[in-house]
C-alpha cells in the first residue's frame, strides 16, 4: 500500500500478473467468500445453535429501524472524527520530529515505539486498571482530578476511548511518518536554506508537501482502521456504560454472539464493509488522478 | 493506462480495507485449541472462580483411576464462557460437557438438538438422582426429560455487608427497603459508598431487579414472563421495582463509577472488604471469592450477611429467594460414542465423591446434595453454610436467575435495557414497552 516512487517504471512496463495469485488466492478464501457467507446470512434467522432458516428481509429491517444502529454509526463516526483529528498531527510531528539523526531523538523513537508491541487486550486491561475510580491511578496516588469516573461516564468515555486509541496507534504513523520523512532529499532543505527560508517555513513548503502520500496512506489507515477498533473497546468498556461506546463492529459482536442473532449480525456486518470499501475510495480519490506520478521531481 | 492502474490500485486498497472488517465477523469462533490431540478423551469446560480447584481436583482425581477414560478440562471467565461455548457448540466444536444454569438457555440448546437426552440414564441409575436435592434436580428437566443435572453448589443471591463500617456509624443491616435507603445518606455521610456493584457486567444489576419484583409482587410476575405471556412486563411490580432502583440511583446509593466495574475481576468484592463500600447483592458464590481474596476478613467476623430486605405492602414471602440453585453438566449429542461413554461414567462416580463433596464445603459452598448437614455442622464456614443452606432449603419460590431462565435473546435484551435504566437513559414505562415487544423472541 505504501507509495514507491521507483515502481514507477517497473509498472509501465507491468509486472507479471500472477505476482498477485498468492494474495489473491487467501483473499477470495477469506475475505470473497466469507463476505458472500454473511450477505446471505442477513437474509436469514439464525441463533448460531438451531438450523440457518431463510427470513427475507426481515433482519435488515430489524437492523435499520433500530435506534441503537443509529447510534451505533453516530459513535463509530465521533470516534473515527476525533482519532484522525488527534493522532494525525500528533504522529506527524513525532514522525518528523524522530527522522532527525540526533542520538537522543533514536532513543526517545524507541520509547514511543513501545505501545506498538502490546496486544490491544493487554492495552485495554492496563488502562482499565490505571484508570478505576476507587482502586485507580487517581486514588492510589491522591490526585483528585484523576479519580473520575472515566470509564463510567457517558459524556467522558469517548474521549477516553479516543485517548487510548491514539496511546496505542500513534506509535505506527509515527513510523509511517518517519519513514516518509526521510525519504525527502536534503537538496530541497539545502536550496530552501539559501533562499533564507526558516524552518517554520520549511516545514510547511517542503516537508508537508512532499508527504502528501504518505499523509493519505497513514490517512487512510486511521479512518478506515476506526471502523476495526474492537478488541480495544471491548475489553475496555464493553461498549457502555449504556451505548456510549458501542460501536459498529461492537455491536455487531454482540448482537450476533451475546443476543444470538446471527442474521441481524450479518446485515450489520456487509453495513460495514460498504462503509469501509466507500471510506477507502473516497479517500483514495483524494490523493488526486495521477496519483503515481512522484514528488521528487527535479530533485 | 494510468487511469486503469488508479482504479485498480484503489479497488485494492478497498478490497483490503474490507477484508479488514470481514476479518472482524469471524471473531470468537476459535474452537477448542488441542482438544483435537487425543480425539476420543471426553472435553469439558468449566468456570475460573471459587470452583475451579474443586473441579480441577475432582478431575484430576477421576483421570488418575480410569487412564483409558479420561476427561481434558479447560476453564473460561464466566462472561467470556457464555459467548464461546455457544460459538463453539454451534459449529459442532463443543465440549462434550457443557457447563450451564438450566432455564431458557437450556431450552435453546434442547430446541436445537445439541445436547443429550439423560433420562434413561437418571432413571437406570437411581442412585444418581436421589443424591441430589429434588429442587434443585428439577432445574435441569425440559418438558419432562432431564438434560443437564447438578455439578456443584447452591447459590441463592444474598446481601453481603461490612460489619466494621456498620459498627462505625452504628448501623443495623436492613430489615425493610426504607431501612436501607435510610442508610444511603448516612454512609455517603461517612465518605463510604452504601453499595459496591460490578455494572459492566451487567448481569449483578439484575439482581436488584429480581429481588424488588420478587418482594413486591411475589414469584408469579416473572413466572407469567418466563411464560411469555403477552404484555407480561406491565405488571405494576415491575415499574415499582425499577422506580426504586432509579430511586436509589438517584440517591447515590451505588458506588462512584460502578457501571465501569466488572464482577468477573472480583472488583465490586474488593470494595466490601477494604471498606469502600458498605453492602453488596451478589450471589452465594462470592463467599468463596471473600475466603481466598479477603481471609481475614472472613475469620474475624467482619463479613456480614442478610436475605434482601422486605418492601412495605409487597406480595411476595420474604423467605423467597432468587439465584441459582446449582450449576449443571449437560452432555453434547455431537460427542462421540466414547467421549459420551466416559462422560456419563464421570457423572455416575466421578462426581460427588466424598472428596468432591468435602473440597465444596472447605471452599465455602453448599454441595446440592442430600445428607450433608452434619457436615455442614463441623466445618468453620458453618454459620455461613448453614444460613444459605437452611435459605435454599426452607424457601417457598426459588426464582432462577433470569438472564438465564429466558431465552438468549430476551436475556441480552433485558440486560441493556436494565443497564440504561441504572444510568436514567431510560424510564420504566420505555423498559416495560421495550420488554414487551421482545415476549415469545
Amino acid at each position: 500500500m505504501s507509495i514507491s516512487t521507483g515502481s514507477r517504471r517497473v509498472l509501465e512496463k507491468g509486472p507479471s500478473g500472477w505476482l498477485a495469485a498468492p494474495a489473491l488466492f487467501f483473499f477470495l478464501l477469506f475475505a470473497i467468500i466469507p463476505l458472500a457467507g454473511v450477505f446471505f446470512l442477513s437474509f436469514t434467522k439464525w441463533d448460531g445453535l438451531g438450523e440457518i432458516k431463510l427470513d427475507g428481509l426481515s433482519s435488515w429491517t430489524t437492523v435499520l429501524t433500530d435506534p441503537v444502529t443509529g447510534n451505533a454509526l453516530w459513535v463509530t463516526a465521533k470516534i473515527m472524527f476525533f482519532s484522525f483529528v488527534v493522532q494525525a498531527p500528533i504522529s506527524l510531528l513525532l514522525g518528523v520530529f524522530t527522522s532527525a539523526s540526533q542520538k537522543y531523538r533514536a532513543v526517545l523513537a524507541v520509547l514511543y515505539f513501545v505501545p506498538l508491541l502490546l496486544s490491544s487486550a493487554a492495552v485495554a486491561i492496563a488502562y482499565k486498571a490505571l484508570l478505576d475510580p476507587n482502586f485507580g491511578l487517581g486514588p492510589g496516588l491522591g490526585i483528585p482530578f484523576l479519580a473520575q469516573d472515566w470509564l463510567g461516564n457517558s459524556d467522558l468515555v469517548l474521549f477516553v476511548v479516543v485517548f487510548v486509541i491514539a496511546w496505542q496507534f500513534v506509535p505506527f504513523h509515527t513510523l509511517i511518518y518517519q519513514g516518509g520523512v526521510r525519504q525527502i532529499p536534503a537538496s530541497l532543505y539545502e536550496a530552501a536554506q539559501i533562499d533564507g527560508a526558516g524552518r517554520v517555513q520549511q516545514f510547511f513548503a517542503i516537508t508537508l508537501p512532499q508527504l502528501k502520500y504518505t499523509i493519505i496512506t497513514s490517512s487512510t489507515l486511521m479512518v478506515v482502521g476506526s471502523l476495526a477498533y474492537f478488541d480495544l473497546v471491548f475489553v475496555l468498556t464493553g461498549g457502555g456504560p449504556g451505548y456510549s461506546t458501542r460501536l459498529l463492529p461492537l455491536h455487531m459482536y454482540l448482537t450476533g454472539f451475546k443476543a444470538n442473532d446471527m442474521g441481524a449480525a450479518s446485515a450489520l456486518g456487509v453495513i460495514l464493509v460498504v462503509i469501509g470499501l466507500v471510506l477507502a475510495l473516497v479517500l483514495q480519490r483524494l490523493g488526486g488522478k495521477n496519483r503515481n506520478a512522484s514528488q521528487l521531481e527535479g530533485a | 493506462m494510468q487511469m486503469v492502474k488508479l482504479t485498480l490500485r484503489s479497488a485494492a486498497l478497498a478490497a483490503t480495507a474490507a477484508a479488514v472488517s470481514i476479518s472482524l465477523a469471524a471473531c470468537g469462533s476459535s474452537g477448542p485449541a488441542g482438544s483435537a490431540a487425543s480425539a476420543d478423551s471426553a472435553t469439558m469446560w468449566g468456570l475460573t472462580g471459587g470452583n475451579q480447584p474443586v473441579l480441577q481436583k475432582s478431575v484430576d482425581a477421576w483421570n488418575k483411576a480410569h487412564p483409558e477414560e479420561s476427561i481434558k478440562l479447560d476453564f473460561f471467565a464466566n462472561d467470556a464462557y457464555k459467548t464461546k461455548v455457544r460459538t463453539a457448540v454451534g459449529a459442532g466444536q463443543g465440549p462434550t460437557f457443557i457447563y450451564g444454569w438450566g432455564g431458557g438457555v437450556l431450552k435453546s440448546y434442547v430446541d436445537a438438538g445439541q445436547v443429550a437426552d439423560l433420562s434413561d440414564f437418571v432413571k437406570d441409575n437411581p442412585d444418581v438422582k436421589s443424591r441430589y436435592l429434588p429442587s434443585v434436580l428439577k432445574n435441569g428437566t425440559i418438558d419432562g426429560k432431564t438434560y443437564a443435572l447438578p455439578n456443584n453448589n447452591v447459590q441463592p443471591v444474598v446481601l453481603y455487608y461490612n460489619k466494621e463500617v456498620f459498627d462505625k456509624i452504628g448501623a443495623q443491616a436492613p430489615k425493610t427497603w426504607d431501612d436501607l435507603m435510610a442508610l444511603v445518606p448516612k454512609f455517603k455521610e461517612a465518605g463510604v459508598a452504601p453499595f459496591s456493584l460490578g455494572g459492566q457486567s451487567k448481569w449483578p444489576d439484575l439482581m436488584w431487579l429480581e429481588y424488588l419484583v420478587e418482594r413486591i409482587g411475589g414469584p408469579e410476575v416473572f413466572a407469567n414472563i418466563a411464560a411469555n405471556k403477552p404484555g407480561a412486563w406491565s405488571d405494576p411490580a415491575v415499574k415499582e421495582a425499577l422506580g426504586k432502583i432509579q430511586e436509589l440511583v438517584d440517591a447515590g446509593g451505588f458506588i462512584n463509577g460502578f457501571s465501569s466495574i466488572a464482577a468477573d475481576s472480583n472488583a465490586d468484592q474488593a470494595l466490601l472488604y477494604t471498606g469502600k463500600a458498605a453492602m453488596i447483592l451478589q450471589g452465594g458464590w462470592i463467599y468463596q471469592g471473600l475466603k481466598k481474596d479477603a481471609a481475614d476478613f472472613v475469620s474475624s467476623g467482619k463479613l456480614g450477611y442478610t436475605t434482601f430486605p422486605t418492601v412495605e405492602g409487597g406480595k411476595g414471602d420474604p423467605a423467597n429467594v432468587v439465584g441459582n440453585p446449582s450449576n449443571f453438566w449437560s452432555i453434547s449429542s455431537k460427542a462421540t460414542e466414547a467421549q459420551k461413554k466416559a462422560a456419563l461414567e464421570y457423572v455416575k462416580s466421578g462426581m460427588f465423591t466424598d472428596a468432591d463433596t468435602e473440597a465444596l464445603i472447605d471452599s465455602g459452598a453448599v454441595p446440592v446434595t442430600t445428607g450433608i448437614e452434619a457436615k455442614l455442622a463441623a466445618s468453620p464456614d458453618k454459620d455461613f453454610l448453614s444460613y444459605v443452606y437452611g435459605m435454599a432449603k426452607n424457601a417457598p419460590s426459588f426464582t432462577l436467575s433470569w438472564d438465564q431462565a429466558l431465552s438468549p435473546a430476551q436475556g441480552d435484551a433485558m440486560l441493556a435495557n436494565l443497564d440504561q435504566i441504572f444510568l436514567k437513559k431510560i424510564t420504566p414505562e420505555q423498559f416495560v414497552t421495550t420488554m414487551n415487544a421482545t415476549i415469545g423472541k
